[in-house]
């Protein structure tokens, strides 16, 4: 189904007809538009959980344009203006009240940067219950890992650029765990800052990051994401190939033209999500502080450390990781191992393909084992997500410990529970609910 | 004997438990009442701004409660004679760092800052606790203390008008030891006000955002129904 095996458009005589075949004739137009829409055949029977990816994809697209806007009036600098704010976070303000719009701007990227987070780990969620990493699909799973890597880069380099206290104490305490690493680490955070603390350097090569280097790198991610499913075509929600039972055309029986079948169907989601997007957006944009952070209103204060430093709800999960290694381990610092521990539950995602031995994809056909491990898993997430916005306490440290051991049994231990389930007969056919 | 043991015992989780979560008092107020901002714009104007900057702030937003262009420089501008000016303070930072010991915070957004994970709107409730539990404390180098804000840099400000507090060590409740200029229900209107005020000029588009959502959330219910008969249409013969 790859681009160029399509005939070359020819002209009915008209106008734009003349000008789409010389455009055809030099560049793959109309190809493109059919192997990547109007006869790019889609499994008929996705459900709720298959919109994410359109809309993480539609996200994106506000990000950037948002962002565009945002740098016309941002300015990344630490020094104090008149009234002896720093002028990075008085430009935001100014954003917000003197820039015509801006405020609306503002909001859709910050709402924008928390929806985009959950939208990409519903995405992720929808891959692991239905199987969707899986042969053939392991490339496409590798580039969404990518994808997830570089956001949390990009979400993390552009929490700094308001220079609030909570971005100026976050990106500190972040930057200091590459301390941790032995021999090299003192000075690989000296280089990530470009100076011994989070300052003007800082904030300027964040800034340079989370607008030129990150995204350009997420765009390229993004696109081969994309071109890899399209080559082996989407999995579904019963883990059937479609592709195993085509008609005499070649065309798989259960698949549906993406274009206009899940085009429109894609619109109703968009149009749902905007509607909660809005919601939030217009009516509670702190997202009851777990969005905008309230100490972030605070401007950055070298000199002021705030009782209790929290990363944003998206990083919490990792962050209580981290924060559950209280061990020395082969006389090196806890701390190492909290880092090592915190990237490798990150890095993780990434070998599930190869973790997965169970014969069947789709979680519709596996027992009881896969559908209690994966609640327990999304249970555990969700605890080491809320004790990471909690002050540390013995009682949470205790109950972290045990979600992330659970956290990475999860993963080591799937070669062997995803065999030992019990199995159900996978159909022929998709079924429609 | 044994119950100062007891006491004793519980002090230090009783300390944290004051330290974590003294009790606020909802701030009765409304961003909504444009005579309570413009009164608390005066109240801010007249106590706050001589200390605290609110350099977000422009005079010409205060147009947006209701003033005249005359009624503010008149009655609200004092260091700056543009309406356009941001309302900066007048006095200088490092001056005011030798007397206070530290730099007044600008108090443009303090209304947000002041908010918690749970509960963005509580920065006004503290604020609101906070301008009304100033008390008398000779061990303080300004004499006052308070009850939100332990060993706070500001002296009451607000005194004249509220009268003197003493704390009551027996029940650990501030008692008016000698009355100010208001009443105090009077003086909780004045705070309120103030509050207003301040929560306002944190975003002082915030009524605006709220009203425009419920037209944008109008749009979206009628583009749903559109997009979702599209889809119908086209998926009718899906099976």
């Amino acid at each position: 189904m790859a681009a160029g095996n399509f005939e070359k458009y020819k002209s009915d005589g008209s106008l734009g007809g003349n000008l789409l075949e010389w455009v055809d004739a030099r560049f793959p137009a109309t190809s493109m538009w059919k192997g990547h829409l109007s006869e790019y055949y889609a499994p008929k029977n996705f459900n709720f959980w298959y919109f994410f990816g359109s809309l993480a994809l539609l996200v994106l697209v506000i990000q950037i344009v948002t962002g565009i806007f945002l740098v016309m009036h941002y300015k990344p600098d630490a020094a104090l203006n008149a009234a002896g704010v720093p002028i990075a976070f008085a430009s935001v303000e100014y954003i917000m009240r003197d820039v015509p719009g801006g405020w609306l701007i503002r909001y859709m990227h910050s709402t924008g940067a928390s929806a985009f987070f959950i939208v990409v780990y519903l995405h992720m969620f929808r891959g692991l219950i239905y199987g969707s990493y899986r042969k053939p699909r392991e490339l496409t799973w590798l580039f969404g890992v990518g994808i997830f890597l570089v956001l949390m880069g990009e979400a993390f380099f552009g929490y700094l650029l308001p220079w609030g206290q909570m971005s100026y104490w976050g990106a500190q305490v972040i930057v200091n765990l590459f301390g941790a690493i032995p021999v090299v680490g003192n000075d690989l955070s000296i280089l990530i800052r470009g100076d011994f603390v989070v300052g003007d350097a800082t904030l300027n090569r964040f800034f340079s990051f989370h607008v030129i280097a990150f995204p350009l790198v997420l765009l390229g991610l993004v696109a081969a994401h994309v071109l890899a499913l399209h080559e082996t075509g989407s999995n579904n929600p019963d883990g059937v190939e479609i592709k195993a039972n085509k008609d005499e055309n070649g065309i798989p029986r259960d698949g549906i033209p993406f274009h206009p079948y899940y085009t429109v169907k894609d619109i109703v989601g968009v149009v749902v999500f905007l509607m909660a997007f809005s919601a939030i957006m217009f009516w509670a944009p702190e997202g009851a502080g777990l969005f905008l952070e309230t100490p972030n209103f605070y401007p950055a204060d070298p000199l002021k450390t705030p009782p209790h430093i929290a990363p944003v709800w998206y990083f919490t999960p990792y962050y209580s990781i981290l924060r559950a290694i209280v061990w020395n381990f082969f006389g090196l610092d806890a701390k190492f191992w909290g880092v090592v521990a915190m990237g490798a539950s990150v890095v993780i995602f990434a070998f599930l393909p190869w973790l997965d031995r169970s014969p069947v994809k789709s979680i519709r056909y596996r027992g009881p084992i896969t559908k209690v491990m994966i609640t327990l898993f999304v249970i555990c997430f969700f605890i080491l997500g809320y004790l990471g916005t909690q002050s540390p306490s013995a009682m949470g440290e205790l109950i972290s410990q045990i979600c992330t051991v659970f956290y990475f049994g999860f993963f080591l231990g799937m070669p062997w529970w995803s065999r030992m389930d019990k199995f159900k007969p996978v159909p022929e056919r998709v079924t429609m609910k | 004997m044994k119950k100062i043991l007891i006491s004793l015992l519980f002090a230090p989780l009783m300390a944290f438990a004051a330290g974590a979560n003294i009790h606020l008092d909802k701030w009765p107020g409304s961003v909504k009442d444009q005579a309570a901002l413009q009164n608390g714009a005066k109240l801010f104007v007249n106590y706050c701004l001589n200390c605290h900057g609110a350099s977000f702030l422009r005079y010409k937003n205060l147009l947006d409660l209701g003033l005249t262009e005359q009624q503010v420089k008149d009655n609200l501008m004092f260091t700056s004679d543009k309406i356009g000016d941001l309302m900066m303070v007048a006095a200088r930072h490092d001056e005011q760092k030798k007397w206070f010991g530290a730099t007044p915070p600008d108090l443009t957004i303090v209304a947000r800052a002041r908010g918690e994970l749970g509960n963005a709107g509580a920065g006004a409730d503290w604020l609101y606790t906070y301008l009304r539990t100033f008390y008398k404390d000779e061990k303080r180098p300004t004499g006052w203390n308070n009850v939100a804000f332990d060993a706070v840099g500001m002296p009451h400000v607000l005194w004249e008008l509220q009268g003197t507090q003493v704390m009551n060590h027996e029940t650990h409740k501030l008692e008016l030891a000698v009355p100010g200029k208001m009443a105090p229900a009077e003086f909780d209107k004045a705070v309120s006000d103030l509050v207003g005020f301040m929560v306002w000029m944190a975003e002082p588009q915030q009524e605006y955002r709220r009203t425009l959502g419920w037209f944008v959330l109008a749009f979206l219910a009628v583009l749903f129904v559109v997009s979702y008969a599209l889809k119908k249409e086209y998926w009718k013969d899906i099976h």
